[in-house]
């Protein structure tokens, strides 16, 4: 069955393939649209088989040295193919109505049914060689699709460089710690890298390498500057695959080497995970808080919510080094619900961007506004993935949270000096990320969909076609519907997680095992909706006395409403942030006065210009960047083009061969 | 559901509502006896609310739906409060227990409305509170869960009626280096999220200085009603948890008639003594500009974060 599951991918894609090369332009984004979400539906079935418990592997034999290439269902696999193709149906769906121009192309459809089937084949394999086969061909699928608009923006190719650079770097470090595990174990095959003796040296750098591999796919400080340069470049639907599905194929392969490969991790190991995840959730959600375009925010959101996922993965481990095993299944299945979590908001959050992107052609937050009463379907899904993403009652992030939290304060019952400083630290940097996150989200919503538009674009807005507001519901539905009762979602990652026991009370509420804590929000639910009711009905009574009026001007002193351009903007509306962290994002500030000609002390005009760039990026890359082109430059004075000097290398070179073999 | 936790909640939320505006009311009148002012009484908020449940409210152009639900939405918020921490007695749903985790959940869902509505005036005030209020929100969370995390480590569970429960049970925790750090960490951070002195100051309407002012700005006649009252249970409700947390002696840890009377009265004196406090300090504290607050929200996060490594090394293992 689970065989017949990976054939019906495969089948699907190559359906998806000569569907979109052989439609007219007329029907293709509908064709397509509905082929490709049919792929992401085959993969949701294959992941609940495959998370249900059904067992089967699928051989592909081929003429490698390295023997046939095994495709095999995991509970944990499932859970990531079931997560993809979820976000890929309804991606795909969402497609049908927003693609236009290059994104309706075929190459593009293409590209995307190739993209969505490797990245549900990847948590499937269950060898180095496919692994390796199916990570590089998502690599390369998604790099066409951030290349769609290259023609009509010179950024996308900036972007499409910088992606394609991370992604081969972390291809590389896979292959080296891969190729390192392989050589201690004698075989490829996952199944027997679980059961070794290791070599601790060689061991220690199988694991940073290839854990710095999977965080550079997954976004990871400071491997992440790819996020914020792919993210906003690329289509929007392509935007969400990416940020909801492809980055949590790092956390995969990170789960993969600490709960399956190299499980009886040393401390420093857990340490570096966990630090990894700090600095990203911290840094991550930061610049999402100063950030002013739309997906430049989405992006660096990312960024967080993986760290929160390593973070959550580097304690496990670390509980798990001392010794407190339950705990730490519980750490790991906050991460998996955080996967889940962060799928279903940050798909919403992404389809929303990318109708905001199709109404009103803008990303910069700073000249959106008052689209609340405009589009009303788009308000209210970016609204409810908001509240997803800022970990609010009621919604999917917050039951992620919740048991990331229990399981951080629950982490330590022993006298354990190391956890006594590291979890506190930990829980303090979950809390002040939250903090952030609400912040950031509440600029992100309260900006572009309330008060007034602040541009002639906003103001012209009109809500997006059936398709796209069809898919933006069904991804905020799933973030309200897994939050109200999460008890399914939670046994799922328990089972992805080897967590064998996650209990479910009430109305499907989680029930962790070991710690004595519960949560049932539906319940919770419903009191809050008995204490609404009430508070509602004292409103009716007050407004069938005194109905709500409409003014022209409310309470303002000078006797004209104030123009829309005195509206707080996302950039002011961070500035308080910018300011008290200004050590860690070193913004830098333009102000400019004119002064009028006839006297001093009046001004003309005051212009300010703020900008916030990438410390990492300053810091690391541009230094090697920068040696990298010096290099370049000086190996084109050997490469002049002239014959003789040709001539003479080679004559070199053969001499320098004879002298080493003569030898 | 359990009858006798409804019932609690029931009890809870009629009290606070009853009590809450005379709280707000009694500190007004203490600052201004202090100031050497005569007073509008304790009394006058509960005239305010009732005048403002008597006016229409405005709608200027371009505002959305979410001033008028925004401050149902506090309101509720506020309210969960008062159903879910234990301020007259320790009986918790079996279902919905007061985990402190998701107390702060429901408490930032009303903060949350109230930058919204801030937010959606579209005037520059609007803004600029909602800016302040949510960066001060976003500071003053580290310091909440540490601190929630300190008090659970003892007993291993986040549930504030379990919390209390084994205060009652063993009086010596109370008293130790632990509870004090963590007392004196949440009412800085409770003193921050209510937005009063040395935060805001609540009885201003100078532009420089605003947070809460300057959100409910543009609200008038029960929308403004709501959020008032909204935010005076919030702060009721957080005052009635430290006031648990302090002294937890005579909360009801069963429920007829005697405990609940014994709970409620010792609640009213507890609100009593403490908004008395808070009062006489404000009335001695200059608020601190904007850019020290971090300061301030950054010591009490260390000594939430002291409390917790206090609580572990001296748990017995």
């Amino acid at each position: 069955m689970i065989a017949s599951g990976f054939l019906a991918q495969v089948a699907l894609m190559v359906i998806a393939i000569v569907i979109a090369s052989v439609t007219r332009a007329r029907y293709r984004a509908l064709v397509c649209g509905v082929a490709v979400a049919l792929i992401g539906v085959a993969g949701v079935v294959t992941g609940a088989l495959a998370l249900g418990g059904h067992q089967g592997t699928a051989t592909v034999p081929v003429a490698l040295p390295m023997g046939a290439l095994t495709l095999e269902a995991t509970p944990l696999g499932g859970l990531f193919t079931l997560v993809v193709g979820a976000v890929g149906a309804i991606t795909a769906i969402y497609a049908i109505g927003y693609v236009h121009g290059p994104s309706a192309s075929r190459t593009s459809w293409i590209a995307l049914a190739v993209f969505l089937t490797s990245m549900q084949l990847v948590p499937a394999t269950a060898d180095v060689v496919s692994f390796l086969l199916a990570w590089e061909l998502m690599a390369i699928a998604s790099t066409v699709l951030v290349l769609t608009e290259h023609a009509e923006r010179s950024n996308v190719r900036t972007a499409a460089v910088w992606y394609a650079a991370m992604t081969q770097v972390s291809f590389s470090l896979l292959l080296i710690g891969f190729a390192i595990l392989s050589a201690q174990v004698g075989s490829t095959q996952f199944g027997d890298f679980s059961s070794t003796q290791w070599n601790p040296v060689a061991a220690s750098v199988a694991f940073v390498t290839l854990v710095l591999g999977f965080a550079t796919k997954a976004g990871i400080v400071p491997m992440h500057v790819w996020l914020p340069r792919a993210h906003p470049e690329a289509p929007s639907h392509v935007s969400a695959l990416m940020s909801a599905a492809m980055v949590k194929m790092g956390v995969y392969g990170a789960l993969l080497v600490t709960t399956r490969f190299l499980v009886d991790g040393i401390v420093w190991w857990s340490l570096l995970v966990l630090a990894l995840g700090m600095v990203s959730a911290i840094y991550g959600i930061l610049q999402a808080s100063v950030a002013s375009d739309i997906k430049i925010l989405l992006a660096y959101s990312t960024t967080e919510n993986i760290g929160l996922m390593f973070l959550a993965i580097g304690s496990a481990s670390l509980l798990r080094a001392y010794g407190i095993p339950g705990t730490a299944q519980v750490a790991i299945a906050a991460c998996l619900l955080l996967v889940v979590a962060h799928a279903a908001f940050k798909t919403t959050l992404f389809l929303g961007a990318g109708s905001i992107l199709r109404a009103t052609g803008l990303r910069d937050l700073d000249r959106l506004g008052g689209l609340g009463s405009r589009m009303p379907v788009t308000s209210l899904t970016f609204g409810i993935g908001a509240l997803g993403a800022a970990a609010l009652p009621f919604t999917v992030g917050f039951v992620a949270e919740w048991v990331l939290l229990q399981a951080l304060i629950h982490g330590a019952g022993s006298n354990n000096r190391i956890l006594a400083i590291v979890m506190p630290v930990t829980v303090g940097a979950v809390a002040l990320t939250a903090g952030l996150a609400l912040m950031t989200f509440v600029k992100a919503y309260g900006i572009a969909f309330l008060a007034r538009p602040r541009s002639d674009a906003a103001t012209g807005a009109k809500e997006t076609p059936v398709s796209m507001r069809i898919a933006m519901g069904a991804s905020a539905a799933l973030v309200i519907a897994l939050g109200l009762v999460p008890g399914l979602a939670a046994r799922a990652a328990a089972t992805a997680g080897g967590l064998s026991d996650v209990g479910s009370v009430g109305l499907l509420g989680i029930d962790l095992p070991g710690i004595g804590a519960l949560l049932d929000p539906a319940w919770l639910g419903i009191l809050s909706g008995i204490l609404a009711i009430a508070v509602i009905g004292v409103s009716i009574r007050a407004m069938r006395k005194r109905p709500r009026r409409s003014v022209d001007l409310a309470w303002v002193g000078g006797g004209v409403r104030v123009s829309p351009r005195m509206q707080y903007t996302a950039t002011s509306y961070a500035e308080p942030l910018s300011r008290i962290f200004d050590d860690s994002l070193r913004p830098q500030r333009d102000v400019i006065v004119t002064h009028s000609s006839e006297a001093r002390y009046l001004v003309e005009r005051i212009q300010y210009r703020q900008r916030v760039s990438d410390v990492f990026e300053g810091r690391i890359y541009q230094p090697v960047i920068a040696v990298t082109e010096r290099l370049s430059a000086a190996a084109r004075n050997l490469q002049n083009g002239k014959i003789h000097f040709y001539l003479a290398y080679s004559f070199i070179a053969l001499l320098i061969i004879l002298v080493v073999v003569t030898q | 559901m359990s009858a006798t936790a409804a019932s609690l909640a029931f009890i809870q939320i009629v009290v606070m509502v009853l009590l809450t505006p005379l709280l707000i009311g009694l500190i007004r009148q203490v600052r201004s006896l202090l100031e050497g002012r005569a007073g509008a009484g304790v009394l006058q908020p509960w005239r305010d609310i009732r005048k403002l449940f008597g006016k229409e409210p405005l709608r200027a152009p371009g505002m959305s739906w979410v001033q008028a639900v925004g401050p149902v939405v506090l309101a509720t918020s506020s309210l969960l409060l008062c159903a879910l921490i234990p301020l007259v007695g320790t009986v918790a749903f079996p279902l919905i227990p007061d985990d402190l985790f998701v107390v702060v959940g429901v408490l930032l869902v009303g903060t949350v409305a109230l930058a919204l509505v801030g937010l959606d005036t579209g005037t520059a005030f609007g803004g600029m509170g909602s800016s302040r209020h949510m960066m001060i929100a976003a500071l003053v969370e580290p310091t909440v869960l540490v601190a929630i995390y300190a008090l659970s480590v003892p007993i291993g569970s986040s549930a504030l009626s379990q919390i209390v429960n084994s205060k009652i049970e063993s009086p010596v925790t109370v008293a130790s280096p632990v509870s004090l750090l963590v007392l004196v960490a949440l009412s800085i951070a409770v003193i921050a999220e209510t937005s009063r002195m040395p935060v805001d100051n609540p009885a201003t309407h100078l532009e420089l200085t605003m947070v809460h002012e300057a959100m409910v700005l543009e609200s008038s006649g029960r929308d403004l009603a709501w959020l008032e009252l909204g935010s005076w249970l919030r702060l009721g409700a957080l005052l009635g948890l430290i006031g648990s947390l302090a002294i937890p002696w005579g909360l009801a840890v069963e429920i007829a008639p005697i405990p609940l009377l014994v709970g409620s009265i010792m609640l009213t004196i507890k609100l009593t003594v403490l908004g008395c406090i808070l009062a006489i300090v404000e009335v001695f504290l200059a608020k601190l500009r904007l850019f020290r607050v971090p300061e301030l929200l950054a010591g009490s996060f260390v000594l939430a974060l002291l409390a917790v490594t206090a609580s572990y090394l001296t748990v017995p293992a």
